[in-house]
């Protein structure tokens, strides 16, 4: 008889944490963003009964997030800055992990622990770093002056997007050249050969062979920082800590730490997740897909 | 990998010429991503050395290097990590809370890694998917929930350490699963079978044959847990009830914010050396656990495993 309860006995503990501390949180979020409001104390009053609930937040929330809507703005800045940061990620990080897969030989080992590295270094150091290199008379301004490329110094961390989209890159690129790396690294290099052979150029079999084969570690280091930059708001803090930076995030923890109305935060967290979960979604199709195809590719 | 030589052009070819050359040529050195990447790793790095750096400064600055100093660390009277408490304090926080973490974190993600590696029934379907969820919720979703949860419904619960540690190890378990159960299905069943052949009850196989063999995998994700609690802003931010429950994480980000001294980056760089120190002591206790398993591609084949989230 105990060999049957054996098993689901070990993951017992384990699930009920999760969902003590994981499901019923977020059932909180939905209690609090769908309940009332304190009229006098302005405390959020939860509803936990489903059948009461009230959409009057959250409907309040997406008419501020639709446009005309004082949150359009920051809605389209996050989207804006996410997908910048994506590109640029992918722009950099595509051809490190291709070398590394590919070419990198005996350095390989090397490379790899030099690739992760930043992983375990914590994030608020590495933008510490950067905070103290973009300062008014800090490395990179005085050596933007030295090589005349400036000729007085750039307030870098005065509200500039630019530095925003740059420290989230920084930031998440770690994320995305893992995943990356390993989908490069399996690929078998006699696909290759086998597209050279039969006479593509190298860059019609870079196209036609190894960027299709790559494709799941494209979106898997996709889903892996599209998400947590969605929800970020301390990287715009650091860097920037001007509204005209502010993402969706920074919504979300005003409403928590700075403004009276923590119903209004919750509401805002649920669209947040609901947008998330959709995209992921989306992700895990496309990421389906590209594995059935390179099944197909596998079997020839 | 034979390399093909490169034709020697006999006039000096154009930039692009050249930059044409390397793409012709795919089974030769791809000159142009050899320098690409190592601009990477160097463009990765070195902020962080030089953050390192101005930690041991003589002076106030964090840009301008005057001479070495441990004043940041120890002597300084006021503002060192040392004799500043509210540094200390985050520092000893910052233990606490991965230390905690590690210690209940790790068993009970051991034990749902292996029973949802063997348990088929009813309800094993949802598990697996509840123990994903956490992998790819942004933080501010799940500090935003754990807060709302301590406030309203376990109100026994505050804000503060106990809250910290319930949170970390939330986000934790997770991690512990994917990297435990990607050994699990290397393993393979045969060696429990064997064990089961032979005679021995499952609980005896469990103890005798595959925590044995799962040593590596502990090992790994003990470390990896380290790290990823060490590194954590959002959830203790969010169940931080004020400056005495502070972590190094939260402490940096407040410090930046305002105006930072040198000790801010030596508070950063002891947070950082240790986490790295009980990495590589991890790495080091995973390659004694697996050195007769050795084969080429292994390291590399396990980090393909790991991030195979679906």
């Amino acid at each position: 008889m105990y060999r049957r309860w054996l098993w689901p006995g070990f993951a017992f503990p384990g699930v009920l944490w999760l969902v003590l501390l994981f499901v019923v949180p977020f059932y909180a979020v939905l209690g609090v963003a769908l309940g009332t409001v304190d009229p006098i104390l302005f405390q959020p009053v939860p509803i936990w009964n489903p059948l009461e609930w009230n959409v009057g937040w959250l409907t309040e929330v997406i008419n501020r997030l639709a446009p005309g809507g004082i949150w359009f703005d920051v809605g389209i800045r996050t989207v804006v800055y996410v997908a910048l940061s994506l590109a640029l990620c992918l722009l950099i990080g595509y051809p490190v992990a291709y070398y590394t897969a590919r070419h990198a030989g005996r350095w390989k080992g090397l490379i790899l622990i030099l690739i992760i590295l930043p992983l375990w270094i914590s994030y608020m150091m590495r933008m510490l770093a950067w905070v103290n290199l973009l300062q008014a008379n800090g490395y990179v301004n005085r050596f933007l002056m030295f090589t005349h490329v400036l000729s007085q110094p750039r307030d870098w961390l005065g509200g500039s997007a630019s530095t925003v989209v740059f420290a989230l890159v920084y930031g998440y690129i770690p994320y995305l050249i893992l995943p990356l790396f390993a989908s490069l690294d399996r690929i078998d290099r006699s696909h290759l050969e086998a597209a050279r052979d039969l006479g593509a150029s190298p860059w019609s079999a870079f196209r036609n062979v190894t960027l299709p084969l790559s494709k799941t570690g494209i979106l898997g280091g996709a889903v892996l920082i599209t998400l947590p930059m969605f929800g970020d708001y301390y990287t715009p803090n650091i860097v920037s800590s001007s509204p005209r930076t502010s993402m969706i995030g920074n919504q979300i923890d005003l409403y928590f730490h700075g403004g009276p109305q923590p119903t209004i935060g919750a509401a805002l967290t649920i669209v947040l997740a609901a947008f998330l979960t959709l995209l992921m979604l989306y992700y895990m199709r496309s990421i389906h897909r590209a594995q059935r195809a390179v099944g197909a590719v596998g079997a020839l | 990998m034979t390399t093909v030589a490169e034709p020697r052009p006999t006039a000096r070819p154009s930039a692009f010429a050249r930059t044409r050359g390397w793409l012709r040529n795919p089974w030769g050195k791809p000159r142009f991503l050899v320098v690409f990447t190592w601009a990477y790793i160097l463009w990765s790095i070195v902020p962080v050395l030089i953050a390192v750096q101005f930690s041991f400064n003589a002076t106030r600055s964090r840009t301008v290097w005057d001479s070495f100093s441990t004043r940041w660390y120890w002597g300084d009277p006021v503002d060192s990590v040392w004799h500043d408490p509210s540094l200390r304090h985050a520092l000893v926080q910052s233990f606490k809370l991965a230390g905690a973490d590690v210690l209940i974190a790790v068993p009970l993600g051991v034990l749902l890694a292996l029973g949802l590696a063997r348990w088929h029934g009813r309800g094993s379907g949802t598990s697996n998917f509840i123990m994903l969820f956490p992998l790819v919720t942004p933080e501010i979703v799940m500090g935003v929930s754990l807060l709302l949860v301590f406030t309203h419904i376990f109100t026994l619960v505050h804000t503060g350490t106990l809250a910290q540690i319930l949170g970390h190890i939330t986000f934790s378990i997770s991690f512990v699963v994917v990297i435990v159960r990607g050994r699990l299905f290397s393993i393979g069943r045969q060696y429990e079978e064997a064990a089961a052949d032979l005679g021995a009850s499952p609980i005896v196989a469990l103890t005798r044959v595959l925590l044995p063999l799962l040593m590596p995998a502990i090992v790994a994700s003990a470390a990896v847990v380290f790290a990823i609690s060490a590194d954590d802003f959002v959830i203790s931010a969010w169940l931080s009830s004020g400056g005495s429950t502070d972590t190094v994480p939260i402490q940096i980000y407040a410090a930046t914010r305002a105006a930072p001294l040198p000790s801010t980056n030596a508070i950063a760089t002891i947070m950082m050396v240790s986490t790295l120190l009980i990495v590589t002591l991890g790495f080091l206790v995973w390659r004694f656990f697996t050195s007769g398993e050795r084969r080429a591609g292994k390291a590399t084949e396990d980090i393909g495993g790991a991030f195979n989230l679906t």
